[in-house]
């Protein structure tokens, strides 16, 4: 069967922080795929390299930052073969990001209308008059009520979920292929999280958008992405499909996030917690990061870190999940 | 059984007017307008000895000015907080030492709420030097060292700076500092907020423990309802700095009866579920500086009516203990839904 | 030891040793420091000292001049009262460091104080104070200066006025420049009382005083630390202004400003010297704090202190 190319593919990226005590490997060997139209949720501890990941896709990752190694070809061209000029066609053009805080996007002395317009005028030889015509479809799209009135407003007058709607319209203005989402609704109320994730969740299924959604929360994910990877201090954990992830997580560190959750015990009984905390990544084990804090561990955890090979129905990095399809290659 | 601790009617109003020239205005001859925010607009509860009570709503909606008032970091506008029995909120400064030991906060950062200046075993000693006095220097140093156990922090790393540790070591460390004083009532302002998932179940736990082996009661905060169903005796949900309802877990999230309550639950992210099907209100959620009329939900409500745009919604206890405040559910034309 | 070790684990020390602006300038501080506080050791006139100094040597310009007149005992020449230069300069720039230092504590004991009050009590303490020190600022730290030591000249006389002239200067600098300190503090104040950590010993019941002092006011030490550095250049350039316009230090106990000053008189006559040397010490001094107070602003705070 010949595949089709994906969108998006991240081979080995590796970006790491030049720190005083040493070099600290923030993401470390990722690899994951996205097809078009397609989400995939990026879910992991603090830390754990997400927002990272997400940078170094648009190469962003700044001083004292630098990619370590590995490539990403964004429709089957490598983007660190592309010089700076041709990086700000991709950005905010054929891919979009969105972050948690509207404000790092909008800029709050700049009219919303002004903002639109000078970002399509940026990636696109367009009257001023078409420019408008087009913000004022988005902003239409975003549900922003009398649209033309709000083009002439400046951030401060909207409430923060309206912010992100701005934020969100503004990354549809160029039609991208793919939308980077990082926390896009950590900073909000569950009602108005839950109105710009189905907003989101909408917009990419009509305009066939890819979407990377970055976020702490496995639930949020779980209603919007198709598969899911999670991370774990700089790597990728697992990778399967939200079914398989949310059913049959395979990683302990998964199933044990999961059997973290409230539902799973009666109420007012203790949760399944688990011990300890991500280790510093400075300080990176030799062998499985999770090692001490894992239930399943064996003796070759301590020594060797586990490869993110194909087990059962999705991806894992963990020497004890056994495969039980039988075939495992060895 | 009698409240613990009791809420009466708290109002608490910030001037956010700034200087005297700000405040001028001209419209109609030379006034002075000052610009308030109603964060409390006459909240009433109880919690009984034991019991946790949650306060769920959304951000801006007054819980942790309510928790600051409780606390006594403010000061109310009008109002009461008894504490078995005695009234509290107007006692001075010198008289409500006695009861600072027994109430106790947790913050909400566990970046901002540890002095980065003093190493934990100062921190955590100050408190039981100040409130017991006839305590010897050995008798507290053992006192730190077993809160310290008590929370899960090894008492070795007493010397250590609040930098050399993670955030869910930091929030077991300021946990530990109200519990140092041996309280009986802790309030925690979302405590697990700023947490990794994965530590967080570690500190719920922990709440869990410590309210099994000392039947402390709680006030917590939190805007995670999926935690506050699992935690909490009992739950209030607020809105604008209005209480909409107050009722035992079970019975609020299976049969929540305010509009607002029923919106918030149905938008619990749903492990699994693909889309979405919560409740999608209206308009957004109005400033506190000016209040609507009536009811601070009504232009949210998908069931206002005139009377909901004139009064104010009074809180009905009804006959299973339940409090809503809502037009709505008095007259039982919500009953059908 | 211990301390050594916690000073050259840390971070500061470890910027410090990847920046050599801040390294060559802590060197020359240094330097100065060493030599005009060791000036005794190092100097072989005491300038203070009359029955050292002979009346014929005055005015010898610097030995390398090769000038008929230089004499080999006087490195950089004399001044004329037929002081050796080199160690007059070394005595006075410690008269000047120590009216510099002693005018900064001063200044931040009222501006630390004052800040720390009208921070955390706010409301109309606060406006006062605040008012108060706005009031100070608008005169001019010269203003003052010149208005008390004069005063203090005219009523008791200058015999009098040399003998406390060091503590006077040292009361007025540090009274006039107060309010830099108190407004840094009350800053930091400001956004320090609202953290959780002062809440928490609010709750604990601590007193008021407990928590300004004990809690507040050491984190709110950095921006005090940045600010001293401006502050002592500052204060060694007011006392240097003032002994030029010759109300300032005797030139019996000279600083570098008043030997500025009494070579000024000789500069028409072609003795440069007197006031070049004195010159470029100061400028060297004041720059080098400067330089050090900058890299420590850096790295104290990137992003405060910047435009
Ligand atoms: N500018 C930087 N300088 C130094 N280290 C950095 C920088 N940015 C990120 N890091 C380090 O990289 C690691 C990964 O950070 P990243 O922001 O990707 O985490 P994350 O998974 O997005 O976490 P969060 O959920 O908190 O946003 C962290 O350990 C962080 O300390
Ligand atoms: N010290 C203060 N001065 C002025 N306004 C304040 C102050 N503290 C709170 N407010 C205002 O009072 C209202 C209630 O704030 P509060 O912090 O109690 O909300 P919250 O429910 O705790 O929100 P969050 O979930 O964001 O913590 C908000 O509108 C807030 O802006
Ligand atoms: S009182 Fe009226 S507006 Fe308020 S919640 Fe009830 S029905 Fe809605
Ligand atoms: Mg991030
Ligand atoms: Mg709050």
């Amino acid at each position: 069967m010949q595949k089709q190319e994906p969108l998006l593919s991240v081979r080995e990226l590796s970006v790491a922080f030049k720190m005083r005590g040493g070099v600290l490997t923030a993401v470390d060997g990722v690899s994951f795929d996205l097809d078009r139209s397609q989400r995939l949720g990026l879910v992991g501890e603090s830390g754990a390299g997400k927002s990272v990941t997400g940078f170094a896709i648009l190469n962003l990752v700044s001083r004292p930052g630098y990619i370590a190694g590995g490539h990403v070809f964004f429709e089957g061209r490598d983007l660190a073969t592309f010089s700076e000029e041709e990086m700000r066609n991709i950005r905010g053009n054929r891919i979009s990001m969105i972050f948690q805080d509207p404000m790092m996007t909008l800029n709050p002395v700049l009219t919303i209308g002004q903002q639109m317009v000078e970002t399509l005028k940026a990636h696109r030889h367009i009257s001023k008059h078409e420019a408008e015509k087009i913000a004022l479809n988005k902003l239409q799209k975003v549900a922003i009520p009398s649209p033309e009135k709000r083009l002439t407003q400046y951030p401060h007058e909207f409430s923060g979920g309206m912010r992100q709607r701005i934020v969100i319209a503004i990354a549809l203005l160029t039609s991208p292929s793919l939308i980077i989402a990082d926390e896009p609704t950590t900073a909000l109320d569950v009602t108005i999280q839950a109105d710009i994730m189905e907003l989101l969740l909408n917009l990419c299924e009509e305009e066939k958008m890819a979407l990377l959604l970055i976020t702490h929360d496995l639930a949020v994910v779980s209603q919007v992405a198709e598969r899911i990877a999670v991370m774990y201090a700089g790597r990728i954990a697992e990778l399967g499909s939200t079914e398989a992830i949310v059913n049959a997580p395979q990683h302990p560190y998964t199933q044990g996030l999961l059997k973290a959750l409230p539902q799973k015990v009666e109420r007012r009984k203790r949760l399944n917690q688990i011990p300890g905390s991500m280790p510093s990544l400075q300080e990176r084990p030799p062998g499985c990061a999770f090692y001490d804090r894992c239930e399943l561990r064996g003796e070759i955890c301590h020594r060797e870190s586990p490869r993110l090979v194909e087990k059962n129905a999705g991806l894992v990095a963990c020497h004890m999940v056994k495969d039980t399809t039988g075939k495992e290659e060895k | 059984m009698s409240d613990f601790i009791e809420i009466k009617n708290l109002v608490k109003r910030f001037d956010i007017s700034g200087g005297l020239l700000e405040e001028i205005r001209f419209k109609g001859g030379i006034h002075r307008k000052k610009t308030v925010v109603h964060a409390l607009n006459g909240v009433s509860f109880g919690i009984k000895k034991g019991e946790t009570v949650s306060v769920v709503g959304e951000s801006g909606c007054g819980k942790s000015t309510l928790a600051r008032c409780v606390i006594r970091i403010y000061r109310p506008e009008s109002g009461e907080v008894f504490y078995n029995g005695k009234r509290v909120d107007n006692l001075s400064s010198a008289a409500i030492k006695p009861w600072r030991a027994k109430m106790q906060m947790v913050f909400q950062d566990p970046y901002a709420s540890l002095n980065p200046r003093m190493t934990v075993y100062q921190t955590l000693l100050e408190p039981i030097r100040f409130h017991f006095r006839d305590v010897s220097r050995s008798e507290a140093d053992d006192r730190v060292a077993a809160v310290m156990k008590q929370v899960g922090v090894d008492p070795d790393w007493r010397k250590r700076y609040p930098h050399e540790f993670s955030g869910g070591q930091r929030q077991r460390i300021s946990l530990a500092r109200a519990l140092a004083v041996k309280p009986e009532f802790i309030i925690a302002d979302e405590p697990i907020a700023a947490l990794d998932v994965s530590i967080q179940a570690q500190i719920l736990n922990l709440f869990m423990d410590l309210q099994a082996e000392q039947g402390l009661t709680y006030l917590f905060i939190s805007h995670d309802l999926s935690v506050v169903e699992h935690i909490s005796n009992r739950v209030v949900v607020m809105y604008l700095g209005s209480l909409c309802e107050f009722a035992g877990t079970e019975q609020l999230y299976t049969a929540p009866k305010h509009p607002y309550t029923r919106a918030l639950l149905s938008a619990i992210p749903q492990f699994g579920s693909e889309g979405f099907n919560h409740m999608r209100l209206p308009g957004d959620v109005p400033t506190p500086i000016n209040l609507p009329s009536g009811c601070v939900f009504h232009g949210r409500c998908p069931h206002a009516d005139e009377r909901c745009r004139r009064e104010i919604p009074a809180p009905i206890t009804e006959a299973d203990g339940r409090v809503v405040a809502c037009h709505g559910v008095e007259e039982g034309r919500l009953e059908w839904l | 030891m211990k301390l050594f070790k916690k000073i050259t684990a840390s971070n500061l020390f470890y910027n410090f040793l990847r920046d050599p602006m801040a390294i060559g300038s802590a060197t020359v501080l240094l330097f100065l420091l060493v030599a005009s506080f060791g000036a005794p050791l190092f100097t072989s006139h005491n300038p203070y000292d009359q029955t050292t100094i002979d009346i014929m040597d005055a005015e010898l310009p610097p030995i390398w001049t090769g000038a008929a007149d230089a004499d080999s005992r006087f490195l950089l020449g004399t001044d004329p009262q037929g002081r050796d230069m080199l160690s007059t300069m070394l005595y006075g720039m410690r008269v000047s460091v120590l009216i510099g230092a002693g005018a900064v504590v001063l200044q931040s004991l009222i501006g630390i104080i004052i800040g720390l009050i009208a921070g955390y009590k706010g409301g109309r303490l606060e406006a006062l104070l605040m008012r108060l020190a706005d009031v100070q600022l608008s005169f001019s730290t010269y203003m003052v200066a010149i208005f008390i030591s004069a005063v203090f000249q005219g009523i008791f006389g200058m015999g009098v006025y040399s003998d406390y002239a060091l503590g006077l200067l040292i009361l007025v600098i540090g009274f006039a420049e107060w309010p830099q300190y108190a407004r840094t503090v009350r800053a930091s104040v400001m956004a320090e009382k609202n953290k959780e950590y002062v809440e928490a010993a609010r709750v604990i019941g601590l007193p008021q005083r407990r928590i300004m002092f004990r809690h507040i006011l050491p984190n709110t030490m950095t921006p005090v630390l940045v600010i001293s550095t401006v502050q002592m250049a500052n204060a060694i350039m007011s006392e240097a202004a003032l002994s030029f316009i010759g109300l300032g230090m005797p030139p019996s106990q000279p600083s570098l400003g008043s030997l500025i000053k009494s070579g000024f008189d000789y500069i028409a006559s072609g003795s440069w010297w007197i006031s070049l040397f004195p010159g470029i010490a100061l400028v060297v001094l004041i720059l080098s704090i400067n330089l050090l107070g900058d890299w420590l602003r850096d790295y104290l705070n990137p992003k405060l202190y910047k435009d």
